[in-house]
């Protein structure tokens, strides 16, 4: 469905350039839901940039249903189908929940389907339509509502930027159900950066991205136990390989 | 009235037809229709051109539309209207003028307006500015606004200036008695090599009067805004102002605030903010599908909505 080839990004000055990527190839499948996770830094929303055209690659290709869509811009690859849910999403204000949700869809959506999506991602529709994406809301609000940009589109490839983030714990149960639904229902193929036990699980693959590379791609199985081992075996103690000589303070 | 002084009151005053209420439509200088209703009156002022609007106390739910336009070149016109909101009325006031020069030389409209917005009464207040032309001839508007709220009353204004005006030096004067509430929505778009100055003086001298500002611009082009203004709190009273413009190409920009507390239990607030279209609002919209351009025009119709 989508495909990446030796994709290789850098970013900042000519002179200070960071190899954030680095020939990272994969192939995601049709239906399918990614997990990509990994430590902070390690190049998984420089990833999702990649996907929608925000940052441009210096090398490598991207393949979409095989079309070769590298040097399509954000505004063509949307138009394919492509949509990616931002980790901080912008605020606009004077712009309505229910104008930019129509902006999402090109199309006007009636109440009833305003419902529904928001409801889905856990808001009221009568307190939030006609509210606007401005200061007003609170980050968690607008992550929902970001979220809400994706999921009233019908997309091939939906990206998610951490979409626990800012979240609370209560409404994330729901918005894992929504997730769910998502990937039940449609033939979207689902990509979630994450870190969340929770959306972990609903992986049919998980990528593991660190320092620019895939590390591992596994099962869910395969992952969750690696992370339940990791915390049984973790003895919060000097010893610990990765507080080594540096863990005084933290246990007092 | 013809075709294009209909587009004109269209612009200004959201006209389609004749109003239904009370109004006055001045065309080029003299009027050209007017209807006063059992509770609005409208009369000519004797010493100096423009009108008397009085609106008897306890009148509810009615509107008064006092459009101007301008459709020749070469002309000048200035008007002083004062406005009686009596006692305990709740009226809705849409002035506004529409300026069309077909020509090279100066269209000009200076208008100046007092309201006495008597003992709890409630008013909306719209003015908008339009105009259009493509001969050289500038459009010029000069407007002054002098409003005197009394005690519990209730003015509400919206001054938009959206398009084709090339020079504006406006200025609003509003004073606001104990428990005046007074609420302010600007909007202004230049363009071109077009100018706009805007002072608005606020002076809250009644205990819990309360006032508030918004003021949104977008400075395009050559185009040059200036703004100030001033919050003068007398009492114990709330104020605030928050200006927000966006600047684009080659555009300047200038905010003056000023806040002037001379009362130990006066609150007043001062946010002004100029910037260009943030890149991550481009990127969103342009992620849903819209072009670049589509996504700045969407973003600019928001922010001056």
């Amino acid at each position: 469905m989508l495909e990446i080839k030796d994709i290789n990004l850098n970013l900042g000055s000519i002179d200070k350039s960071v190899n954030i990527l680095k020939d990272i190839s994969f192939n995601f499948e049709r239906k399918k839901l990614y997990v990509i996770t990994g430590p902070n830094g390690g190049g998984k929303s420089s990833l999702a940039k990649v996907f929608m055209g925000i940052y441009k690659p210096q090398k490598g290709q991207i393949l979409l249903e095989g079309q070769d869509i590298t040097d399509f811009n954000i505004t063509k690859r949307a138009e394919l189908g492509i949509g990616y849910a931002f980790q901080q999403p912008p605020k606009f204000k004077g712009m309505s929940v229910r104008k930019l949700l129509g902006l999402a869809a090109r199309r006007p959506i009636e109440n009833t389907e305003l419902c529904a999506i928001l409801h889905n991602v856990g808001l009221c529709a009568q307190d939030y339509i006609d509210r606007e994406v401005d200061n007003s809301l609170s980050g968690g609000e607008l992550k929902r509502i970001e979220i809400a940009t994706i999921m009233v589109k019908k997309l091939k490839i939906a990206v998610f930027d951490e979409p626990e983030a800012g979240i609370d714990l209560w409404s994330f149960q729901k918005l894992s159900e929504t997730f769910k639904n998502l990937h039940e229902k449609s033939d979207t193929t689902i990509i979630i950066i994450s870190h969340q036990e929770r959306i972990l699980n609903l992986a049919d693959q998980i990528i593991v991205l660190a320092d620019g590379r895939i590390k591992e791609v596994s099962s869910k199985e395969k992952i969750m136990t690696e992370i339940a081992a990791s915390s049984r075996d973790c003895m919060y103690g000097k010893d610990c390989m990765k507080g080594a000589n540096r863990n005084d303070e933290c246990i007092g | 009235m013809n075709a294009l002084d209909k587009e004109l009151l269209e612009k200004v005053a959201d006209l389609h037809e004749i109003p239904i209420g009370a109004y006055n439509i001045r065309k080029n200088g003299e009027g050209i229709g007017r209807s006063t209703t059992a509770n609005i009156d409208i009369v000519t002022k004797k010493d100096k051109p423009g009108l008397d609007i009085i609106i008897k106390p306890g009148t509810k739910n009615e509107s008064v539309h006092i459009p101007v336009i301008l459709s020749s070149n070469d002309i000048t016109d200035v008007v002083y209207n004062t406005f009686e909101v009596g006692e305990g009325s709740d009226v809705l006031i849409v002035a506004g003028c529409g300026i069309h020069n077909p020509g090279d030389s100066k269209s000009q409209h200076d208008g100046i307006h007092e309201f006495f917005v008597r003992k709890g009464a409630k008013m909306k207040y719209v003015e908008k500015h339009y105009a259009q032309g493509e001969g050289k001839g500038k459009k010029v508007l000069n407007p002054k606004t002098i409003i005197d709220v009394e005690e519990g009353g209730i003015a509400e204004l919206e001054m938009i200036q959206i398009k084709g005006v090339d020079h504006t030096d406006r200025v609003t004067e509003i004073r606001l008695q104990k428990n005046a509430r007074l609420i302010i929505t600007e909007r202004l778009l230049t363009s071109g090599s077009q100018d706009a100055d805007s002072k608005i003086i606020v002076e809250l001298i009644g205990e819990d009067s309360t006032a508030q500002i918004i003021s949104r611009s977008v400075a395009q082009n050559n185009s040059k805004q200036r703004f100030y203004f001033n919050l003068v709190g007398k009492n114990v009273c709330r104020g605030h102002v928050q200006c927000d413009s966006i600047i684009m190409h080659d555009a300047q920009v200038f905010s003056t605030p000023e806040i002037s507390a001379l009362h130990q239990d006066a609150q007043l607030i001062h946010e002004a903010a100029i910037g260009r279209i943030a890149s991550n609002q481009l990127i969103k919209l342009m992620s849903l599908g819209l072009t670049e351009e589509e996504a700045e025009e969407t973003i600019l119709n928001g922010f001056l909505k």
